[in-house]
């Protein structure tokens, strides 16, 4: 459970789904393709703290997605980046 | 890109000039901050999650129109009330407290 | 024009200082049961808010100084934020502590577009328009724009990075350092720092 199961420089979709309750994953990051930027610590669970004990505790990635590809029309300079962090259990390997 | 899920997941919306003005915390809000650092340090609320979750419980309406510790006082009250810590009997008896003590207080 | 002018140049204004919204009396009241049933005294509450009325960007501006001064200490607080922040004796919460440099190529500036993380335990009470509605929705789509409005117009050859806070971590600029402050003691340097330059909606000028 403490080996990350995702590297840095991985291109990694996040999960395009909306459980009818709390999580940390806001609307516009959903479906979108990133690479995983740092591999950091392992925190309780936000979706099992509702009364619960946030346990399993998950393994959080800073993911870098380009600006260009999250917004349509995007105005900015091609270089421009958000980056964002993303539960594990959020994660999957992108072609 | 999925559509936002609550009031909250506001990331990527539309709005307005950003209002700059610097704001003071008044008293009562730091009173408000505390009971929700204390709460959780006496395990009446088990993360902020559950602060959070309680807040994108409010509505739409009740969302925009509550200021950040509004919707503080408005989520800890949800949680502690449906956990049976207070009752909703015990709370809105309070708040008539507060509010005959501060009519009183404004004559 | 320095930052602190930039600062100064705002308003002030108090906030609900009259708790008389419906929901402020909710947490009144609230406060009042839960103290009344012993689930904490008034001695607690008034130590825990001293305890965050003492964070303050001021400490942020210590550390970015250091930070200008040491190299060696630099590297450290870019690699790991929390344990380099508490090498300089800051008590901070427990979070993973993020630091990201500002530099000519280079431009980071943090939200939270969920709710409004923020380094409370390093520096204090967010402003209010890092909570506002507007911040937290145009910042991640229109990050030069918003920008621009704090007054910070950056060319195209400076990519900006905006960094959305959405689980533990927590996030402090490094500002880049001003030209024109070779020598400065770090007390010196630390006085140019701003709030708004450790979040990254101001860029520290060089003075004159």
């Amino acid at each position: 459970m403490t080996t990350a199961l995702f590297e840095v420089g991985q291109r990694v979709r996040i999960a395009d789904r909306t459980p009818p309750a709390h999580h940390r994953v806001p609307g516009y990051a959903k479906g979108q393709v990133g690479f995983i930027e740092r591999v950091c610590g392992l925190h309780g669970d936000p979706e099992k703290f509702i009364r619960g004990d946030g346990k399993p505790p998950r393994r959080i990635y800073r993911v870098r997605i380009p600006q260009a590809e999250l917004w349509q029309a995007y105005s900015g300079a091609t270089g421009d980046q958000l980056e964002i962090e993303i539960f594990e259990h959020w994660l999957e390997l992108a072609e | 890109m999925s559509k936002p899920w609550g009031p909250h997941d506001l990331g990527g919306q539309d709005g307005g000039p950003i209002d700059l003005a610097e704001h003071d915390t008044a008293y009562w809000e730091w009173q408000i901050d505390a009971m929700v650092r204390l709460a959780l340090k006496k395990g009446l609320i088990s993360d902020f999650a559950e602060l959070r979750d309680g807040i994108e419980q409010l509505t739409a309406e009740d969302y925009a129109n509550c200021t950040y510790y509004e919707r503080w006082a408005k989520s800890l009250a949800h949680t502690l009330v449906s956990r049976g810590i207070v009752s909703a009997e015990q709370l809105a008896a309070q708040v008539d407290a507060v509010r005959l003590r501060q009519e009183a207080e404004a004559r | 024009m320095t930052g602190h002018d930039h600062d100064h140049s705002r308003t002030f204004q108090p906030d609900h200082a009259e708790p008389h919204s419906d929901g402020a009396r909710v947490g009144l009241a609230l406060r009042e049961l839960l103290i009344e049933a012993g689930h904490y005294t008034p001695e607690e509450e008034q130590a825990v808010i001293a305890a965050m009325q003492h964070a303050s960007p001021q400490d942020g501006g210590r550390i970015a100084a250091r930070a200008w001064s040491d190299p060696d200490y630099k590297a450290r607080l870019l690699a790991n934020g929390a344990a380099a922040i508490r090498e300089l004796g800051y008590e901070i919460e427990p979070y993973e502590f993020t630091v990201m440099e500002n530099d000519a190529s280079t431009h980071n500036v943090i939200v939270c577009t969920l709710c409004s993380c923020y380094p409370r335990s390093l520096l204090g009470m967010s402003p209010a328009w890092y909570k506002s509605a507007s911040y937290r929705a145009r910042v991640v789509r229109e990050p030069r724009a918003v920008l621009a409005e704090f007054g910070v117009e950056l060319g195209d050859d400076v990519n900006v990075r905006v960094h959305d806070s959405t689980a533990e971590l927590r996030y402090m600029v490094l500002p880049q350092r001003p030209d024109n402050t070779e020598g400065w003691s770090e007390e010196k340097l630390a006085d140019l720092v701003t709030r708004d330059a450790l979040i990254g909606t101001q860029r520290i000028l060089p003075t004159d």
